[in-house]
């Protein structure tokens, strides 16, 4: 389902170009909306449909393997960390689902500074071993056999 | 033209997981390190992971004695039919569950079971709500990077004039306003994702981007050290997943979690003809699991005796409304396409099957595959002969690599290649940490001549197209995606993609080899009329290099060590005396000839009680 752009609703604020990773919305220059410039490069991620607050930008399915007439919807909600879908069949059967998308606030990673703290030269990453949540050490290979190994 | 120079300690080109995963770490080890990542995209939605995952496919779950790095090894060699890097295996295997649990901090949502576990998959894989994995992850590297430059296409490595096997830095061109950008940096650490679009896909017309792997997946990670010289490992192995068809819906949840069951058109089940296959490949046959390759290989035989389609009972599991929840998440999470399929044609899982295939190749580190750079292993485990400095170190100085772009060490997934990019990145902080000497030189003269070689494209064009009226059809030049069908074309044809069932010979990839090399020399005609297209032509060129080591390895390799993932029909046995080695590659750029050798494959990990 390559995107394209309802004309009535894109007020050209450029989200989806901005977030695109195929690199294929752009604004038009003469129209002043946003369109796929490279549909079949599409991978139909909705990264652009998610990020438009216009809710502007739709989906058709590959016209090579899908039949018209089909629908898909989707509204991704950062406050409630929630992810709706709307899906109506070609026959215009529908099917709804909502599934979380975090569990804590955006924004809310911190990084630690372990200078001074760990050992730089041992295998232990950040947070080792005690984030391996085992009690135990980071393991290290036990059974030796084969040529290698010192 | 404006040029932007930038220095840092570390670059990492690709904030992926495992790019983000090393932007982490080596932040937590140097607090005043100058940390950079260059991505090609926007880092909250770029990679593999842009659209999200429904699962996290390697977590061992050792706080609940559920496995061991050492059963990971077993199972990883097992896939792969032995030809592993144990060293890299077990080391990401010891690393992945704290690495899970950070995720869990940050608030990746994990499914539970009832007494609070994670909810499983299968024996590996974990199950989550992923829409917004990718967003997670990056904004814990945008906090410990310095600076992120989102839309910077890295196009070549740069390295110390005064000594050819040091890292110097990147170079490369912001896609957004053709900016040109040097970086100059003490430590590299590659993370540039797989590629797709080496073997032309089963997908045509406007359906052409979709591939099972995301189409942004270039072979930069490949194409970059290849072209600094660096060695490089298993480039011949390529996965060919079964995907839901058309689609390409993964099936991994279907299989394990909601255990449905595919049949052949007479509705027998094929996967269990153990005998045949034990003729033919001896004791892999008897490898529980079975691998991944040699699954494909009994759909192949199916698909060859005309019992297609391969159907994927989905009617019979979908009995509660959870399990449909589940099944649909799957692919709302991770690949809306197949959801689509459903709705445009009228299929409702929980009614109808749906038709499964083998898909065309796939070069990656991080599946069940393992191309991509050699690299030095883990200090207290990896035997002499993998270790020739810091951990996830390429064999040029102060070059590391990481997920998709570090060889040897399948089965990574989104969870392992974040893991491998912490590993990498607190190497990187260590090895700044020791060489503390100024940056590495750069020569003036190559950036000039990189300058020119980048943005020749555009003159391409700019001076092409005056001589004709209108259209695409130019003798002057050649466009990005029209080079790009004949690079798919050839490695489909000559190098055993989907249109000879994945089978080819020497006589057949020589003659690709030959046709390749002049693609090779059309690609500095390449034509782009914009910076979009200019990226195109760059991801051209990335993909182009990634395809030759492909077809140079599988041609070195004189066996069919992987069934199921491509024949050689010249040699088509197992040679466990000849050929149960490595494959290791090395370009020079001055001769432009390329060089190959064998390495061993070193057991660690024993089969010490674990039934044979
Ligand atoms: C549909 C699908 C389903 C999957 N399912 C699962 C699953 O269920 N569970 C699981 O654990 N894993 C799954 N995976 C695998 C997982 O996504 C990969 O293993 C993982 O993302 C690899 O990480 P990476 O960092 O190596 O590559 P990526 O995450 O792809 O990152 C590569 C980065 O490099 C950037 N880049 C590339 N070239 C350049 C350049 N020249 N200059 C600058 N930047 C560049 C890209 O834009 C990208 O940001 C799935 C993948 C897909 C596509
Ligand atoms: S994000 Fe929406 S409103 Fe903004 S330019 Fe794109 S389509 Fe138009
Ligand atoms: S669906 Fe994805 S690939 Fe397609 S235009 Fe939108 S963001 Fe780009």
């Amino acid at each position: 389902m390559p995107t394209f752009v309802i004309a009535s609703k894109c007020k050209n604020n450029g989200k989806c170009e901005e977030i695109c990773p195929s690199d294929i919305m752009r604004i038009d220059p003469v129209l002043q909306k946003a369109y796929n410039i490279e549909p079949d490069m599409c991978w139909e991620c909705l990264s652009c449909v998610k990020a438009c607050p216009e809710h502007a930008i739709e989906v058709r399915p590959y016209a090579d393997i899908s039949p018209l007439g089909s629908e898909i919807s989707v509204s991704r909600d950062e406050n409630l960390n929630t992810i709706g879908w709307k899906i109506k069949y070609r026959d215009s059967r529908k099917k709804e689902f909502s599934f979380p998308i975090r569990t804590t606030q955006w924004n809310s990673i911190e990084i630690p500074d372990l200078n001074g703290n760990g050992d730089i030269d041992g295998q232990e990453l950040s947070m080792e071993p005690e984030g391996l949540l085992t009690g135990n050490d980071l393991p290290t290979i036990r059974i030796k056999t084969g040529k290698g190994g010192r | 033209m404006q040029v932007h120079t930038v220095e840092s300690d570390i670059l990492i080109v690709g904030g992926g997981m495992a790019g983000c995963g090393a932007a982490y770490e080596a932040r937590t080890w140097g607090k005043d390190l100058k940390i950079v990542i260059a991505e090609k995209a926007n880092i909250d939605r770029s990679g593999a992971v842009a659209m999200g995952l429904s699962a996290i496919n390697t977590y061992l779950g050792m706080r609940w004695n559920q496995n061991t790095p050492e059963d990971f090894v077993r199972y990883v060699r097992g896939d792969l039919m032995g030809l592993v890097r144990e060293d890299l295996v077990y080391d990401v295997a010891r690393h992945v569950d704290s690495s899970v649990h950070l995720l869990e901090e940050w608030g990746l949502p994990i499914m539970k079971d009832a007494s609070g576990k994670y909810l499983r998959e299968g024996k590996w894989q974990i199950l989550i709500h992923g829409e917004s994995y990718k967003p997670i992850v990056a904004e814990a590297a945008k906090k410990a990077a310095s600076e992120v430059y989102n839309r910077i296409m890295i196009t070549h490595l740069i390295k110390d004039p005064k000594n050819s096997n040091r890292i110097a830095g990147a170079v490369g061109f912001n896609v957004r306003d053709g900016s040109f950008w040097v970086f100059k940096s003490k430590a590299v650490i590659l993370a540039s994702g797989g590629a797709t679009h080496i073997f032309r896909p089963r997908s045509v017309g406007e359906g052409w981007g979709r591939t099972w792997y995301s189409p942004w997946s270039t072979g930069s990670a490949y194409a970059l050290p290849i072209m600094a010289g660096a060695k490089m490992v298993q480039m011949e192995v390529r996965l060919v997943p079964t995907r839901f068809k058309d689609g390409y819906g993964p099936v991994g949840s279907w299989f394990l979690y909601l255990k449905s069951y595919a049949t052949n058109s007479n509705g027998e089940l094929y996967d269990n003809d153990r005998e045949k296959l034990r003729a033919k490949y001896g004791k892999y046959a008897d490898a529980k699991p079975m691998p991944t390759c040699l699954r494909n290989h009994l759909m192949i035989e199916e698909i060859k005796e005309g019992k297609n389609p391969i159907i994927m009972h989905t009617e019979k599991v979908l009995d509660t409304k959870e399990k449909e929840e589940a099944g649909w998440e799957d692919f709302l999470d991770m690949t809306v396409s197949q959801a689509m399929v459903w709705a445009s044609q009228n299929t409702d899982p929980k009614e109808k099957w749906s038709e499964l295939v083998p898909t065309e190749p796939y070069i990656m580190g991080s599946h069940a595959v393992n191309a991509g750079a050699w690299v030095s292993g883990p200090s207290d485990i990896a035997p002499e002969d993998y270790q020739w400095g810091w951990n996830r170190m390429t064999t040029i100085t102060g070059l590391f690599a990481a997920g998709d772009a570090a060889g040897g060490a399948a089965h990574k997934f989104s969870s392992g290649s974040f893991a491998e990019g912490r590993i990498a990145g607190k190497s990187a902080a260590k090895f700044v940490h020791e060489s503390k000497d100024r940056l590495p030189a750069i020569d003036d003269q190559t950036i000039e001549r990189l300058k020119g070689e980048v943005f020749q494209p555009l003159e391409n064009y700019e001076i092409g197209h005056t001589f004709i009226t209108k259209g695409t059809v130019s003798p002057y030049y050649l466009y990005p995606s029209q080079g790009l069908k004949r690079l798919e074309k050839i490695m489909d044809e000559y190098a055993g993609g989907v249109s000879t069932l994945y089978t080819t010979n020497k006589v057949n990839m020589n003659r690709g080899l030959e046709l390749l090399s002049m693609l090779k020399e059309d690609l500095p005609l390449l034509g782009a009329e914009d910076l979009h297209q200019l990226q195109r032509a760059w991801e051209l060129n990335h993909r182009v290099l990634t395809a030759e080591a492909v077809l140079r390895h599988t041609m070195f390799r004189e066996e069919t060590r992987w069934p199921g993932y491509y024949y050689r029909s010249d040699f088509p046995s197992i040679d466990d005396k000849n050929w149960n080695v490595f494959v290791l590659s090395q370009f020079d750029a001055d001769s432009r000839l390329w060089s190959f050798e064998k390495a061993p494959v070193h057991v660690l990990v024993g089969n010490e009680g674990v039934a044979p």
